[in-house]
């Protein structure tokens, strides 16, 4: 069953292409809205600023995701603000279903990044930007259950790089990002911070790598590593994507998500959906 | 013995296959971007259309408005022959004198972006060549922009 609220706001997405996104920046450029709610990929925060601003406007956007696994389901829902093509403001509100055991967590992410040098098409080394996550976990109940060390809220932090290469493969576009990240966060956060195993802060890797077959379609792969805190066997995240850019005002990716075991029931993948709308 | 001939006589034509990859691989790169962009005649109908794609474009077109046009239209030429490799000479000013004074933004610079693209795809250039002519023109924005 596909999420009322995704195809809501994709209604809405279509039917407001009346309302003008700021064009200023190159079409695909201001790139997706990844799982927490940051501009990215699709599970990698990337350095970009989220919108379709330049460094004299700013731009909102909105973003539904989900992801339909064996036994859980992800949605994600949430807004962005992009100010000067320098800072990204953004919330999202994670939920998660454990459609086969019961039960529902959910959690609220706050998200801040500042872009710190460079520009991912014109300047020649990549863009760079540094970004915070702050987690607030609602439903604590499985947190605890499953041994996290603190079950309220956690920060990630996170240090992205991104490259477009005009015309490197074949003739065609490339996009290139990766993100260092500290955390302490269990399946992003959604089962607490820390546990018995490690409780330290860790540096995770996220990589992303993307080619344009046209201006509008782009093919790619994610990979993001991710702790083991609670001993349950977490796994790297992986993903194959697809991503539909028609315009500035939308953009859509359908992808084959692996996140492997989690909360102890392995082999977790399937179909992720993702749709972001450029406001202004 | 036997079998160290009998090796030797297999890997020369290995050895002649290889390096005519090379000569011919070395032969495609020869053919500069302005010759895959259609020489002369290719590269003036892709000005052409950005000029009629400028003259379209209210934003754009408000930074040409006391310009001449013929003038651009040689120049733009002749630089973009000189920037995809041809051995063509570029008589106009540097791009930081031409474009001083115009406070050119980035968005102003990335509508410009798409014009040319549109004048390409009117000139029925594959997107690859447009990308490889686009990174040539790409890291010149700074000598451009906000100035
Ligand atoms: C990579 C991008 C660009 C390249 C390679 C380029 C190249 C050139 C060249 C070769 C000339 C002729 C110089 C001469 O007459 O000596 C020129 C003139 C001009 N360019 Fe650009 N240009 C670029 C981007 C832009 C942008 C983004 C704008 C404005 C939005 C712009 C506005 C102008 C104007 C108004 C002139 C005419 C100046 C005059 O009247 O003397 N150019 N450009």
């Amino acid at each position: 069953m596909i999420n009322r609220r995704l195809i809501l706001s994709f209604l809405w997405c279509v039917f407001s292409a009346s309302v003008v996104a700021d064009e200023g920046k190159l079409l695909a450029t201001a790139g997706l809205t990844q799982l927490e709610g940051a501009g990215g990929g699709g599970i990698v925060p990337w350095a970009t600023i989220s919108g379709y601003e330049t460094q004299d406007s700013y731009s909102g956007s909105v973003f539904s995701t989900q992801v339909s696994l064996d036994d859980y389901k992800m949605n994600m829902t949430g807004v962005s603000l992009g100010i000067y093509d320098r800072v990204e403001l953004s919330y999202a509100k994670q939920t998660f279903d454990l459609t086969s055991l019961g039960g529902h967590i959910s959690q609220d992410i706050y998200g801040i990044k500042t872009r710190l040098y460079g520009d991912l098409v014109y300047s020649k080394m990549p863009q760079l930007s540094i970004g915070l996550q702050y987690k607030e976990l609602e439903d604590t109940a499985i947190a605890q259950l499953v041994g996290a060390n603190k079950i309220e809220s956690g920060v990630d932090l996170y240090l992205a790089a991104t490259k477009v290469h005009l015309g490197a493969i074949a003739g065609h576009n490339l996009v290139w990002n990766l993100t260092a990240r500290a955390t302490k966060a269990n399946q992003l956060g959604l089962l607490g911070f820390g546990g018995v195993i490690n409780n330290d802060y860790e540096i995770m890797l996220e990589f992303s790598a993307g080619v344009f077959l046209s201006r509008k379609f782009a093919l790619g792969i994610e990979y993001r590593e991710k702790p083991d805190n609670l001993g349950l066997g977490e796994d790297d995240w992986k993903d194959f994507f697809i991503t539909y850019v028609p315009n500035k005002n939308f953009n859509l990716t359908l992808a084959w998500a692996d996140l492997g075991s989690i909360a102890g029931i392995p082999k977790q993948d399937g179909v992720y959906l993702s749709l972001t709308g450029y406001l202004w | 013995m036997v079998s160290l001939m009998k090796f030797k006589i297999q890997i020369k034509p290995m050895i002649v296959v290889i390096f005519f990859a090379l000569l011919s691989s070395c032969a495609t790169q020869k053919i500069t971007l302005f010759k895959q962009l259609g020489g002369d005649a290719g590269v003036s109908n892709i000005v052409d259309n950005f000029i009629e794609e400028i003259s379209f474009n209210p934003k754009i077109y408000a930074f040409f408005k006391d310009s001449d046009i013929e003038r651009f239209r040689e120049k733009l030429n002749q630089h973009l022959c000189f920037v995809t490799g041809d051995s063509c000479e570029y008589t106009g000013d540097s791009m930081i004198q031409v474009h001083a004074g115009m406070n050119i933004s980035e968005k102003d610079f990335n509508i410009t972006v798409e014009l040319l693209i549109n004048a390409m795809n009117k000139a029925q250039i594959a997107q690859p060549l447009q990308n490889k002519l686009l990174a040539r023109l790409a890291p010149m924005r700074k000598e451009m922009i906000y100035r």
